[in-house]
């Protein structure tokens, strides 16, 4: 069996792992923090799997890796919701919408009647919406939870506290590095992203789907959790620093929940998380192979999204040493920038 | 050539670096529009101090010249404090001020943009106001030591063009002088030729390139508009009439029966 090492076990860590025991390699995983999701961005994630919206702000690869990974959440997490995601725009910023459907796909323009038939609590909020209904949600932090059950399922280690090096890894044939910024060194160009969230608990309002609000300067989701617990994210800054939430940002990210609906005002704030994702200067994720080393690495803000699909190019670059231009190649990637 | 604080300026195109779709995009962007001058705002995407190096140091690697603007400042402090900020992180003495009076329509403050222009003026800053196009504020703006103005269109981001073309011709014909380049408003090529045709001296784009579907082939359509807007400024344009005039001479021509 080939032998393999992990570093890192956030949603991309956990995702090789997976792909790489499932196709039989004999895997180990090391992670620097002392427990499952801490300092990682996967923990304070949206855990939206919405490729056709992410198309609004993205290259069309994220919505192809996107697709391929929806149906690979299906199987491996069963509490992975496909109900659609439902975008809307207060009467104000309704151009907002129009400039949303000009740069999507594969939604329906709804009306008010058919927004309170999938969402009744907002009902009489809006008039008109986006409704993408192949696009699905999922809890992260359930999702890297049953990710490490079957991992510990088919023996794959979790070793905490281990922040390791190549060097100290003898034994692997195999290293894959999934350690997010902590990869800047090696990975030229890589930088952080600051990202922003803050869960709250409100009883008797139910969101069913993510529900997108549009805004000219303050685009924010608002995804439900169940047991009345709802996300509410997500910023998007310039900045490495990830160790604290500004007042403006809370000041922003509360206000659309509230514009989203009024009963958000009585909500408890349960948590506010921050985060910082790695991404390369396209906002496109990379899988660099450096002697015996696989980095996985720029998945920016989609890593539930594409974590999968990535997974699976890296464990078939390992294991068979497959290539994959769309994200393995420099050539191939600035031709869609040319 | 475009002259900004003694420094001379091939391109007439600013463009604003937010809202890309990524870094990469905000390149080919520049690239296309072969603008020199990108505005970066320190406030949005630094969240203070030094944590935005990673952004920073990409555009400061696209080879142009950078403008840090206050956007997002609502106060003379605020405004002062972050000019501070991007003199030490870009070593520029360039700062577009921007004070917003209002939130709605990101209107200046132009009370608090007078103040604030007059101390960093002071303090040896070329300062870039974002300002109306009111004839008084604008000579205030040059009193307290601006040396360019930079009125707006129409509301930051709304795409509407030149709202009050009235007020804009009027201070072109008051300041002949100054350079006078329209920020905020511009929402697609025409609106930006026209603008250069009107005798300004250069536009500031964002979000009508950013937001576009191809941001690229944006910037490129723009910066052909401003190109042909500057070109027929100077090439003289003729006068609007009330009644046709024939372009080819009617006497002499062959009789039509």
């Amino acid at each position: 069996m080939t032998r393999v090492a992990v570093i890192g076990a956030g949603i991309a860590g956990l995702a090789c792992a997976l792909e790489l025991a499932e196709r039989g390699a004999a895997v180990e995983i090391f992670e620097r923090a002392s427990q499952l999701g801490e300092g990682a961005c996967s923990w304070v994630a949206g855990g939206m799997l919405a490729p056709w919206c992410e198309r609004e702000n993205s290259e069309p690869l994220i919505a192809q890796l996107g697709l391929e990974s929806i149906p690979w959440w299906r199987e491996r997490f069963p509490r992975t919701v496909v109900n659609g995601t439902l975008v809307v725009a207060h009467a104000r910023d309704t151009a907002e919408l129009v400039q949303f459907a000009g740069r999507t796909r594969n939604f329906a323009s709804i009306d008010a009647a058919a927004i309170a038939a999938l969402e009744p609590d907002l009902a009489g909020r809006f008039g008109r919406a986006l409704y993408f209904e192949g696009e699905g949600h999922l809890d992260p932090r359930a999702a890297l939870a049953a990710l490490a059950g079957r991992l510990a399922e088919l023996s794959v280690p979790i070793h905490f506290c281990a922040a390791v090096s190549r060097a100290q890894l003898t034994w692997a044939r195999a290293v894959v590095d999934c350690t997010g910024l902590a990869a800047a060194k090696s990975l030229p160009g890589l930088r952080g992203v600051k990202g922003e969230m803050v869960l709250l608990r409100l009883r008797d309002f139910t969101l069913r789907r993510p529900v997108r609000v549009l805004h000219p300067r303050l685009p924010v989701y608002v995804v439900p959790r169940g047991e009345g617990l709802f996300m509410v994210g997500a910023t998007l800054l310039e900045s490495d620093d990830g160790e604290r939430i500004s007042a403006r940002s809370m000041l922003e990210l509360l206000s659309a929940a509230y514009a989203l609906h009024p009963a958000f005002g009585e909500a408890h704030i349960l948590e506010i998380g921050t985060g910082v994702r790695a991404a390369f200067a396209d906002n496109l994720p990379r899988l660099t192979v450096r002697g015996d080393t696989v980095y996985v690495n720029g998945l920016y803000r989609h890593g539930f999204l594409i974590a999968p699909a990535m997974a699976r190019r890296a464990a078939r670059a390992v294991l068979e040493g497959s290539h994959f231009p769309e994200v393995m190649d420099e050539d191939t990637r600035q031709q869609r920038l040319a | 050539m475009l002259e900004l604080y003694q420094t001379s300026l091939r391109s007439r195109l600013l463009l604003g670096s937010a809202r890309y779709s990524s870094p990469a995009v905000l390149g080919a962007a520049v690239r296309a529009a072969e603008t020199q001058i990108v505005t970066v705002s320190l406030r949005r995407e630094g969240a203070g101090e030094r944590s935005g190096q990673g952004f920073w140091s990409l555009v400061r690697e696209l080879g142009v010249r950078v403008l840090p603007n206050t956007a997002g400042c609502h106060s003379v402090k605020e405004a002062v404090t972050t000019a501070h900020m991007a003199r030490e992180v870009f070593g520029t003495p360039w700062i577009k001020l921007e004070v917003i009076g209002e939130d709605d329509t990101l209107q200046p403050d132009v009370f608090a943009l007078v103040e604030a222009a007059g101390i960093l003026s002071t303090e040896g800053f070329e300062v870039f106001p974002y300002t109306t196009e009111d004839l008084v504020v604008a000579e205030r703006l040059l009193s307290a030591g601006c040396r360019v103005l930079m009125p707006w269109g129409s509301p930051i981001g709304s795409g509407r063009g030149l709202n009050n073309l009235f007020g804009l011709r009027a201070l072109r014909a008051h300041f002949p002088e100054v350079p006078l380049i329209i920020d905020a408003g511009i929402g697609v090529p025409s609106h930006a030729a026209l603008a250069l045709e009107q005798g300004f001296d250069a536009v500031l784009i964002n979000t009508a390139v950013a937001q576009a579907r191809d941001p690229v082939l944006m910037a490129q359509a723009f910066r052909q508009a401003v190109d042909a807007g500057r070109a027929a400024y100077m090439a003289g344009p003729i006068e609007a009439r009330d009644v046709a005039q024939p372009s080819t001479p009617v006497i002499g021509t062959a009789f039509r029966g």
